[in-house]
């Protein structure tokens, strides 16, 4: 007999006078939790960036190393401590890259089975009735190397449902997806709620996406204490306040999209490109095929140019081209007289790397991939260090008579010193500042882009590209970028960003380029 | 690296048979240096190929490196090899003798006797497939296995991996400074990141594992069953017959000379 339901009774999870402090950290992520979470409740677990909601579910999951850190107290689910608890709760991670087990559809879906013990002849049903339930309906042999970011959120939702747990965990599985990639896993866990009896607990920004969906609330605050706890409705009309301060991003309806000036186009500026893209097509390799072609731009200072387009339409590329670091497959990307002043040519691309600085500034769409230095301070001093060496390297040029060139005064002026108040600054704004010994990897999702920013803002680019600048930030830091972007633009720099942030294109971007889908 | 699915004949036989074949020609191949038993089994082994059920394109990708790989064996044998008999040319330190031409020619053909099965053999076999078996009918460690499996998926993800750190190297400010001393920090430095972001990944990976029960004191079941079926056994004896026959030959034609003596 074999049973082809995924429903299963819900767990019941608990947290008792629960406190968790990692190594490498002094101060504790949770003291003294309590906490009830009844079987078959749906909770969204909400707090500011940074404040534990990932640990606490990390906990909940049983992943969470007893060596990792210190702690107290007991995490149960169904009575037992979590880490016992394997295969009775399910964690679907915000990362759909790196949560892809096996190479095939089907074996991926299976393998939580297989280490659970279950019996082959049971696993293949319950694999191809996971699939249906997220939505997922390609033969099981399907590699899973060319799935989009949503489809291997819903494989990872399918690999946990194949397990029929009592619990299933959410941390944040929409946090890199686009618009269309949150509808799929909205609909694919709508699915799963309907049909089984799971408890659910969901870790999210966005609020909007979940909001009627959860029978309960739970909010942190950024010790690790909760601040709020109720059905949705009695924690948005007695909380608004205090949820607006821990940076809870509302649903949309209730609008508490903070406020940013609005889009000033100004030409005090000159309407002069700093960068103009000239009959552009571009692709991750000259030979590669091309992600996005025959576009014309023209980056203007003291405006916002945002990139939209669904994913796989050549954005990024489109960026990194921009930014003078991947060459284009035809047409060129030139740089005005005055911002490439003081460079070897017009073309950024054969710029040096220091001659990029305070030109051109790159923020990546991943952030790790960025990081050189061991803490966040000297992440952030790496470029204007650079430029110092450039600056010691010029003054050594000068003493030669035959080599005097004049600085050009239109080139950002920059003192020969590392700008300590500018650095600290700079933290202080991006609320980084308390972390500043912390290493770049032990940050969270959204302070990692934050510091990605801020290392860019460093050296005061003329010119700043943005790769999803707003991807993990609470509404707070959202206001924070927004607002520093919006300085920035209104002093005169040019910015560039990628986007599938709508509230950032509304509340920023003088112009918007639409990219179509390659179709590849 | 991408795993090429490559359908075909041979995708159906257990990746132990093939292993056992290759490695049965392999062995064989290597007791002796004539030229006699290489080249009756680079013939048998051509006239297998066409019912392999690959396309001849596929053919040609899989085998090119051998093809060229093999005369460059074969030209060091011809330049540096024993010599002997008589003198066909000489020049500076080369001698090359009729006894050099011969072993360059039973070298050559060798590697591509060896080489042939052995790379169609690998290519045609699923590395899920051949977790299965190895952890299945040989039972090596499922931990092992399986996390060398998964971890295979991440390999493709170094070379974009490597790319991006160039390129945000560049837009960082450090990617400057020539000659080959600061060349070859910078490699090193953008190889230490590269492998602090696998670690990173592969921690991620291991948690996604982790949390979907992997490592637990569960025994383990599979959802597909290795099977080493009659028609693997029949593949293994085919391969072991077409050995027995290159020796044969070359036995009864006085051409082999066993290395090991």
């Amino acid at each position: 007999m074999i049973d082809n339901t995924v429903s299963t009774a819900g767990a019941h999870v608990s947290a008792r006078g629960w406190s968790w402090r990692y190594g490498s950290r002094s101060r504790p992520t949770f003291t003294a939790l309590d906490l009830e979470i009844l079987p078959g409740e749906r909770v969204l677990l909400l707090g500011a960036s940074g404040s534990g909601k990932s640990t606490l579910v990390a906990g909940l999951a049983g992943v969470l190393g007893a060596d990792e850190g210190h702690e107290s107290g007991d995490l149960l689910v169904d009575g037992a401590p979590s880490r016992t608890a394997r295969g009775r709760v399910g964690l679907v991670l915000q990362d759909p890259e790196n949560q892809v087990i096996l190479h095939r559809i089907g074996d991926d879906v299976a393998f939580g089975c297989e280490n659970l013990g279950i019996p082959p002849a049971q696993i293949w049903p319950r694999v191809t009735h996971a699939l249906a339930a997220v939505g997922l309906d390609f033969p099981l042999d399907r590699s899973t190397a060319h799935l989009s970011g949503g489809q291997k959120q819903r494989l990872a939702l399918a690999g946990v449902l194949a397990m029929r747990p009592g619990l299933i965990v959410l941390d944040e599985p929409t946090a890199n997806l686009d618009p269309d990639g949150v509808a799929e896993i909205r609909q694919a866990v709508e699915t799963v709620a309907r049909d089984t009896e799971a408890t659910l607990i969901i870790v999210e920004h966005r609020v909007d996406v979940w909001w009627d969906l959860v029978t309960r609330v739970i909010v942190l605050d950024s010790d690790g204490n909760i601040l709020r706890d109720g059905t949705p409705h009695a924690v948005l009309t007695t909380a608004r306040e205090p949820l607006t301060q821990a940076g809870i991003w509302l649903p949309r309806s209730t609008g508490n999209t903070p406020a940013t000036s609005p889009p000033v186009f100004t030409t005090a500026f000159g309407r002069d490109p700093l960068l103009t893209a000239t009959a552009l097509t571009v692709g991750r390799s000259p030979a590669a095929p091309a992600a996005a072609s025959d576009l014309t731009l023209g980056i203007v200072p003291g405006q916002v140019h945002a990139i939209v387009g669904p994913n796989g339409s050549g954005k990024s590329t489109l960026a990194l081209t921009l930014a003078g670091l991947l060459a284009p497959i035809s047409g060129a990307v030139t740089a005005s007289t005055g911002l490439a002043a003081g460079a070897r040519t017009a073309e950024p691309l054969r710029w040096r790397s220091r001659e990029l600085l305070t030109r051109i500034g790159m923020v990546f769409q991943s952030p790790e991939h960025q990081f050189l230095t061991g803490s966040v301070r000297d992440e952030v001093l790496v470029g204007p260090r650079a430029l110092d060496r450039r600056a010691l390297d010029r003054r050594a040029l000068d003493r030669r008579p035959f080599d005097r060139r004049p600085l050009d005064s239109r080139a950002p002026s920059r003192p020969p010193a590392v700008p300590d108040g500018r650095v600290d600054e700079l933290l202080e704004r991006l609320h980084l500042a308390h972390l500043a010994s912390a290493h770049p990897f032990t940050l969270s999702g959204g302070e990692k882009r934050r510091l990605s920013v801020a290392t860019a803002l460093a050296t005061a680019p003329r010119v700043l590209v943005l790769d999803e600048p707003t991807f993990g930030q609470d509404a707070r830091t959202w206001a924070e970028l927004v607002a520093l972007f919006a300085e920035l633009r209104n002093d005169g720099h040019a910015i560039v960003t990628v986007t599938h942030d709508e509230r950032l294109v509304n509340a920023l971007a003088d112009v918007v380029t639409t990219l179509a889908h390659s179709g590849i | 690296m991408t795993i090429t699915q490559t359908p075909g004949r041979l995708a159906g036989i257990n990746p132990l048979a093939k292993f056992l074949v290759a490695a049965v020609i392999g062995l064989v191949l290597l007791l002796s240096l004539d030229w006699v038993s290489a080249l009756i089994a680079l013939l048998l082994e051509l006239a297998l190929l066409p019912f392999v059920g690959l396309a001849p394109r596929v053919l040609w990708r899989m085998l090119a490196p051998i093809i060229i790989a093999a005369p460059f064996a074969g030209l060091s044998t011809l330049l540096f090899g024993r010599a002997g008999g008589d003198l066909v040319w000489q020049a500076g330190p080369w001698h090359i003798t009729s006894a050099s031409v011969s072993l360059a020619i039973a070298i050559t053909v060798r590697v591509l006797a060896i080489g042939l099965p052995g790379v169609v053999l690998f290519a045609t076999t699923d590395p899920t497939d051949l977790a299965d078996a190895l952890a299945q009918l040989w039972h090596l460690p499922a931990r092992f296995v399986i996390g060398a499996l998964a971890a295979l998926r991440m390999v493709s993800l170094m070379a974009e991996d490597w790319r991006m750190l160039s390129l945000s190297r560049r837009a960082r400010g450090v990617a400057d400074g020539q000659g080959p001393f600061a060349s070859i920090t910078r490699f090193f430095s953008q190889g230490f990141a590269l492998l602090v972001l696998s670690v990173r990944r592969g921690s991620v990976l291991a948690t996604a594992m982790e949390a979907r029960a992997f490592g637990g004191d569960i025994p383990r079941t599979w959802a597909r069953t290795s099977l080493f079926r009659p028609r693997d056994v029949l593949f293994v004896s085919a391969g072991i017959l077409l050995a027995v026959i290159a020796v044969a030959a070359s036995l009864l034609s006085g051409a082999w000379n066993f290395v090991i003596s």
